[in-house]
């Protein structure tokens, strides 16, 4: 019997085992085909091929999926209107995405596999780390590269490559701005982890831009990433002059943070950001948010028609809501759109030429690029008042 | 001046509750001589099943915290009669290994069952905040307090002064001449591992009532920083266990607020290393002089 009870169990735990590793298999592989299947090259037969990388499995999932998504609405509603005009001709738009896996040595082979398709502009990295592994080989093949999220500052470093995202020091500027010039205040103190590039490269930026406009940092308390206890780092800016806390973190320490905040008698008003999107679900008691303030490149209940209409063709065509990977995705396919009709030629040169010279009025704002490769775009406040996201104008 | 308290009194609180975890590992260690470190990851199982009973089985309160505690204990029960109990007389490395296994056999079913998405838990636990002076204390420290004091003082009692609690030394002591005495080593072993668990299930109801957030890996670095109290107390040591673990709470505490955030788990964990280069039995821990 007891034999039995033991075959039982063991036989019990294997059946576990199994479909625990055929479950981490079954993940890899979706979606690493292009957008509609076909094999189409690209030149020649009135297409325009963009060749799209970003991690389609593993922990950054979910980015690559928005960013091939969000692109994916842009290519159609671009190909319903007709194409895009290119000099004489009129060129339809097609998208090849690969997967990446977020991963500086996959990403490399999915590059290739993309060449070989005969991209002709590159729509990527989704991610800081796999573009950063790619970004002298698509310099040195001379082809138009724009990456949609990748924040890392070495990712424009080469004149082929642009960005459309925020970088994470102008983040961290724009709220310091917005701390001294918009609210008047000058004392600040920073809750950030100190084990992620991220925040530490906003809060590092922020606190450099408040000593230049002559505010004072009274306290800046790092934590690690999963912590989840607080109360020390906020006791400790309980114990200043601050009148008001910047985190630069993600949605989850932001629940953490300003919940245990609030249990601590603390009334200070909170800064955040971009990390900051969702985390009103993950929060128990609205209350603790109600006031803060975070920036956003895109904000899905903007009452501006333009990306109501996105996030109804999203919503119709994906059945979720789009994030900001999504819009930035959406915008990149606007912006090669503008490129081309701004140089009306399909050469990479020509295109790169003209990345300087167009103005695109995307979801996330308006943007013209300067000559390193950056956005130049205004930021979204948002504010969360009354238990919801509201949309902040700063003058 | 204050701030200093205040300090103080988080310290308190995160050390009371490694203290609660630290009992189980130093109970264990004492009687089955395995370091069970499948046992922070019981205080994720106890989130779990709170956060089942009360969102799901709309339970009231009482009944679900009981509920919380039973199943942990007999999960801890189970848990070293099909993982730990054929293993007594294999060689320790074996049991570490297998304790590792059933560690991540709980977060991975947990990881199945509920995905690695943390889920929002409201606090069972909704006392105001008290001011006394200048001193803000939150609620959930003084019942956390109150609540791991309680589980202290109840655990010392019945080791102490109950028949149970005696066989519970005595196998401690030397598990043949227990047997000799007519006490039932298994029995015994089970008991200690359902006392455990349960006060583990304590410290997850704790734990995610001042957090009000669960994911599978949740029960990881308490059970992490519980261990290491109870190394620093002296493994095998009862009051070792909450003197080690209150340390622990307050060192980190204090040093995160006065010398460094970044340097806290270093300071923490240098602390252990000195303490166990000049007493390596840790503080209260017995020397035992080995016969060879």
């Amino acid at each position: 019997m007891k034999k039995v009870f033991k075959k039982v169990v063991s036989l019990g735990l294997l059946g576990t085992l199994t479909v625990a590793s055929l479950a981490g298999c079954g993940t890899k592989n979706t979606g690493s085909t292009g957008s509609d299947g076909s094999d189409a090259s690209g030149t020649g037969d009135g297409t325009f091929l963009i060749g799209g990388l970003g991690p389609l499995t593993g922990q950054a999932a979910s980015y690559g999926i928005s960013v091939k998504q969000g692109a994916e609405v842009a290519i159609q509603e671009i190909n319903d209107a007709g194409g895009v005009k290119v000099g004489d001709q009129t060129l339809k738009l097609k998208l090849e995405f690969e997967d990446d896996e977020a991963d500086a040595d996959t990403v490399t082979a999915a590059y290739n596999t993309l060449m070989d398709k005969g991209i002709q502009a590159l729509l990527g990295t989704v991610t800081s780390g796999a573009g950063l592994a790619l970004a002298d080989q698509t310099y040195a093949d001379g082809i138009l590269q724009i990456t949609p999220s990748g924040s890392a500052k070495e990712l424009t470093k080469n004149p082929n490559a642009f960005r459309l995202c925020f970088t994470d020091p102008l983040q961290g500027e724009t709220m310091a701005d917005y701390v001294i010039n918009t609210l008047g205040l000058k004392k600040v103190a920073i809750v950030y982890n100190n084990a992620d590039d991220y925040s530490t490269g906003v809060a590092d930026a922020f606190e450099s831009k408040i000593k230049e406009l002559g505010g004072e940092v009274v306290a800046k308390e790092a934590f690690v990433t999963d912590a989840v206890d607080f109360n020390t780092q906020l006791t400790t800016i309980k114990g200043t002059d601050a009148q008001i806390i910047f985190a630069p973190v993600y949605y989850q320490d932001a629940a953490y943070i300003t919940t245990q905040a609030s249990e601590l008698g603390m009334t200070l008003p909170f800064v955040g950001s971009d990390g900051w999107d969702g985390v009103l679900d993950k929060v128990v008691d609205k209350k603790v948010l109600e006031g803060a303030v975070f920036l956003s490149p895109f904000f899905a209940a903007d009452p501006d028609t333009a990306v109501q209409a996105f996030v109804t063709k999203y919503k119709e065509k994906y059945n979720t809501s789009p994030d900001q990977f999504a819009a930035d995705g959406y915008d990149t396919v606007y912006v090669i759109k503008a490129a081309l009709e701004k140089a009306g030629k399909t050469d990479s040169a020509d295109l790169i030429e003209a990345m300087t010279h167009i103005e695109v009025k995307g979801l996330t704002g308006t943007v013209t690029f300067d000559t390193n490769g950056e956005p130049n775009k205004g930021a979204k406040f948002i504010e969360i008042k009354n238990g919801e996201y509201t949309a902040k104008t700063v003058q | 001046m204050e701030s200093i308290i205040e300090q103080f009194i988080n310290g308190l609180r995160s050390g009371s509750i490694y203290a609660l975890i630290a009992l189980g590992y130093t109970m264990v260690y004492g009687i089955a001589k395995m370091i069970n470190f499948a046992h922070g990851d019981i205080i994720m199982v106890g989130a779990y099943v709170l956060y089942v009973s009360i969102t799901d089985l709309k339970m009231p309160v009482i009944p679900a915290v009981l509920f919380t505690i039973i199943v942990c204990a007999i999960l801890g029960i189970v848990i070293e009669k099909v993982a730990y109990k054929p293993l007594r007389k294999a060689p320790p490395l074996a049991v570490l290994i297998t304790a590792i296994g059933v560690s991540y056999l709980l977060q991975s079913v947990a990881l199945l069952i509920f995905t690695a998405n943390p889920i929002t838990f409201k606090s069972i636990i909704n006392l105001d905040t008290i001011k006394i002076g200048g001193i803000t204390i939150p609620g959930i420290t003084i019942v956390t307090l109150v609540v791991t004091s309680v589980c202290m003082i109840a655990l010392t009692l019945f080791i102490n002064k109950t028949k149970a609690g005696s066989a519970m030394r005595a196998v401690s002591e030397d598990k043949a001449a227990a047997q000799l005495m007519g006490i039932n080593v298994n029995r015994t072993i089970s008991l200690t591992f359902a006392i455990g668990s349960a006060l583990a299930a304590v410290a997850g109801i704790m734990f995610i009532c001042q957090f009000q957030s669960i994911k599978p890996t949740l029960g990881a670095l308490p059970g992490i920083k519980a261990f290491v109290a109870a190394v620093l107390g002296g493994i095998g040591s009862v009051p070792g266990a909450m003197l080690g673990g209150i340390l622990l709470g307050v060192i980190e505490s204090l040093s995160k607020a006065y010398l460094s955030t970044e340097l806290s788990d270093a300071i923490v964990f240098g602390v252990l290393v000195i303490v166990l280069l000049v007493k390596p039995s840790g503080l209260l821990g017995k020397n035992r002089i080995e016969k060879v």
